[in-house]
């Protein structure tokens, strides 16, 4: 009896035991409460590290040759940022004229094997096979601006927004107009050349300015240098007697626009840039022409390519970030440069 | 727009050089000879010497048009007197430059050759010109730059094709590149803003109500058409290009003149450099982009022979008047550009058709029929 009652006291322990291991064990289930130590976050000033020298790389670098202001701004973009770290040697490579020129030198620097290879493709469609090689052969392809179509052809894009480019125009022009009061405006537009990406900017333009209700009256298109934009827009300001405002795609045809508009003597509008050329800045501080604003597609991103891609490099994350590893695809915003903010974007003009 | 026919004393005296009058068949001749003694004064425009009077007529008809058009689609700013004047005013402007080098490309094609390196001459004198080291020099400086660089890049042009034996278009389409190429080198592929106020004044200042740029290709089209039919210079270019062995029999030093002509294209090119940089405030390699085509397109419409021996500056300034209408009524009407330029091609076929459309057959026709009429 006695025997029978010390098993059952035994048993009953180890059953009890069980029962409340298993409601600790479900009441800890049901709590929310996440202990800090596991979170995904990252401590204030624990991403000084990213300028910090790491291991030495080899970042190689391919773009077109430079044919315009923006071109020239990118290439010399990507040297200073290069030469400004300690841990990085720089190999440029000629990129030619076209894909084929630009392929053929690839190659070759595919063949020195460098850590990392920033490429800006001519034409993705036909640049994307020898990327894709280069990522066979485990160098890492940072892919500046024009991206290619295979995913798998690079490890980081990083690009301007077109789009974005004509929606901040629109925003700026729409705001002021809703401000002043000007119920029915008129709108001009000088777009650029007619490739894709001047497409996208007018697409973007057109849906920012509808969130206001308002739609581009005239648009010509000039080929973004500055006689075509002269001549364009000597044209438009015939077509519209009174204007509210003009956006023009390109800061340097702008010259040519400002130029058209001084030659007709109007003033009655104001006039916002695309780029980002240091003139379009000055003339914006400066505040004596019709132009007030300018967005911005800057060719500085080719700075933050050669950044971003000695610290894919030295596998590191982005300072701020909590990856351990730089993401896959970085979109600059297109910015507006004012009279008010002018002065700290001086040092982006190009 | 008066001054834009050419008067009755100009054109009696073309059909005079045997070099450059197309093989006419004698019973015609003596059509026209008949017709010559009985109508006296009205004869040249009977005969083979009105035609490029008929055809310029044809170009102010569809100038015409073309305003009309502009009228009837935009009645409202049409309404607008000041408006009227000041785009009439606009489209000049707008075809002062390319003016400027039609002019000199119709002087190369009634010579017998073509020169498609214009544009590339205007975009790399318009760079020398703006450089920092040329802008020192002053507003002078610069003029004098662009001039002179449009005068050698021209007459290497013309040794080449003279002396070197090359095809015009081979040698002009090296130039096209070549010299696109040193704009580009020189410029460092940067826009060079010209900070002369003498030069952007250019585009920018009128004189009497009129832009200066307005009488610069006035100046030019008056000193073109003197030079082509007022001048031993014009009768040899319109013969070389008629027949080159009947001038070279006739004494005419075929080579030099050819060579000249092409150095009279790169002065006009120089000009234009300096109009066209004075408009943009500003000079690029990539600026005066296929002008070539426009300028040969507007010589073409204007009656000017491909082949050579035929032409008149008049119908080439109407020629790129009447583009820069088409320009500026696609503009007003807010249509795209790729509207506008289907329209320039298909303005371009039909002056080829209506080229290759025998006046003289026709006008014989008519002769015919009155003569079997009237008793």
């Amino acid at each position: 009896m006695t025997q029978h009652s010390r098993d059952v006291s035994r048993r009953r322990l180890l059953f009890g035991g069980a029962a409340v291991g298993a409601a600790t064990l479900l009441t800890a289930c049901t709590s929310n409460e996440t202990p800090a130590a596991s979170t995904q976050t990252k401590a204030a000033g624990d991403g000084a590290g990213n300028n910090a020298p790491g291991k030495k790389v080899v970042i190689g670098f391919s773009a077109p040759a430079a044919d315009h202001g923006w071109m020239g701004a990118i290439h010399a973009n990507a040297k200073a940022q290069a030469a400004a770290y300690s841990d990085v040697e720089f190999k440029e490579v000629d990129g030619g004229s076209n894909s084929e020129a630009q392929r053929s030198t690839l190659g070759t620097l595919i063949a020195q094997k460098p850590d990392i290879i920033v490429v800006l493709p001519h034409d993705g469609k036909e640049v994307n096979a020898v990327a894709l090689q280069a990522m066979q052969a485990g160098i890492p392809i940072v892919n500046l601006d024009r991206a290619f179509p295979d995913a798998l052809a690079s490890r980081l894009v990083i690009k301007g927004d077109n789009y974005g480019m004509g929606v901040s125009a629109g925003h700026f022009i729409g705001k002021q107009l809703k401000d002043k009061g000007v119920s029915n405006p008129v709108i001009g537009e000088i777009a650029g050349l007619e490739i894709p990406l001047t497409v996208e900017r007018s697409a973007g333009f057109a849906a920012a300015l509808a969130t206001y209700g308002f739609k581009v009256s005239n648009r010509r298109s000039a080929e973004f240098t500055s006689d075509s934009g002269q001549r364009e827009a000597a044209q438009l300001l015939q077509a519209l007697p009174k204007i509210d405002a003009i956006w023009n795609h390109d800061d340097d045809q702008g010259i040519g626009v400002l130029a058209a508009i001084n030659q007709a003597g109007r003033k009655e509008f104001f006039m916002v840039g695309g780029a980002g050329a240091k003139v379009a800045i000055d003339a914006i501080k400066a505040d004596n022409t019709v132009l007030k604003a300018t967005v911005t597609y800057n060719p500085s991103m080719a700075s933050s390519a050669i950044s971003l891609a000695r610290l894919i490099a030295q596998g590191r994350g982005l300072g701020d970030l909590t990856e351990l590893q730089v993401p896959k695809e970085v979109t600059l915003a297109s910015e507006t440069i004012t009279k008010e903010n002018a002065s700290s974007y001086e040092k982006l003009g190009f | 727009m008066s001054d834009a026919t050419p008067t009755p004393t100009a054109t009696p005296e073309r059909p005079q050089l045997p070099a450059q009058s197309p093989p006419v068949d004698p019973a015609e001749t003596a059509v026209a000879g008949d017709k010559a003694a009985s109508t006296g004064k009205l004869s040249w425009w009977r005969g083979d010497g009105g035609e490029g009077a008929k055809r310029n007529l044809g170009l102010i008809g569809v100038l015409a048009a073309l305003i009309a058009v502009g009228a009837i689609t935009k009645p409202d700013l049409y309404g607008d007197p000041t408006w009227v004047w000041n785009n009439v005013l606009a489209i000049l402007q707008l075809a002062s430059v390319v003016g400027v080098v039609t002019v000199g490309m119709t002087f190369v094609i009634i010579g017998g050759g073509i020169d498609l390196s214009v544009g590339a001459i205007v975009a790399l004198a318009g760079v020398w010109c703006t450089t920092v080291a040329t802008q020192s020099y002053g507003a002078g400086g610069m003029i004098f730059a662009a001039i002179a660089v449009g005068i050698c890049v021209g007459l290497v042009n013309g040794v080449l094709i003279s002396y070197g034996r090359l095809v015009p278009f081979i040698a002009t389409l090296a130039m096209l590149v070549a010299a696109r190429g040193l704009a580009a080198q020189i410029s460092n592929k940067q826009t060079q803003v010209s900070t002369s106020t003498v030069i952007n004044d250019i585009a920018a200042r009128k004189v009497l109500g009129i832009p200066i740029l307005v009488y610069i290709l006035g100046a030019v089209v008056l000193a073109g058409w003197v030079l082509l039919n007022r001048t031993t210079f014009g009768r040899r270019t319109i013969a070389v290009g008629g027949n080159p062995e009947a001038a070279r029999l006739a004494g005419i030093n075929v080579r030099r003149h050819t060579m000249l002509l092409y150095a009279l294209s790169g002065l006009c090119c120089g000009i234009a450099a300096i109009m066209l940089t004075s408009q943009a405030t500003s000079a690029q390699a990539a600026m005066a982009n296929l002008y070539e085509l426009d300028a040969i397109a507007a010589a073409i419409i204007g009656g000017t022979l491909l082949s050579g021996g035929r032409g008149t500056i008049v119908g080439s300034l109407l020629g790129v008047i009447i583009f820069a209408t088409i320009t500026n009524l696609f503009a007003i009407n807010g249509l795209s550009i790729e509207a506008q330029n289907m329209v320039k091609g298909g303005i371009i076929v039909a002056a080829v058709l209506v080229q290759q459309f025998q006046f003289k057959s026709f006008t014989r026709l008519l002769a015919r029929n009155r003569l079997t009429t009237t008793p």
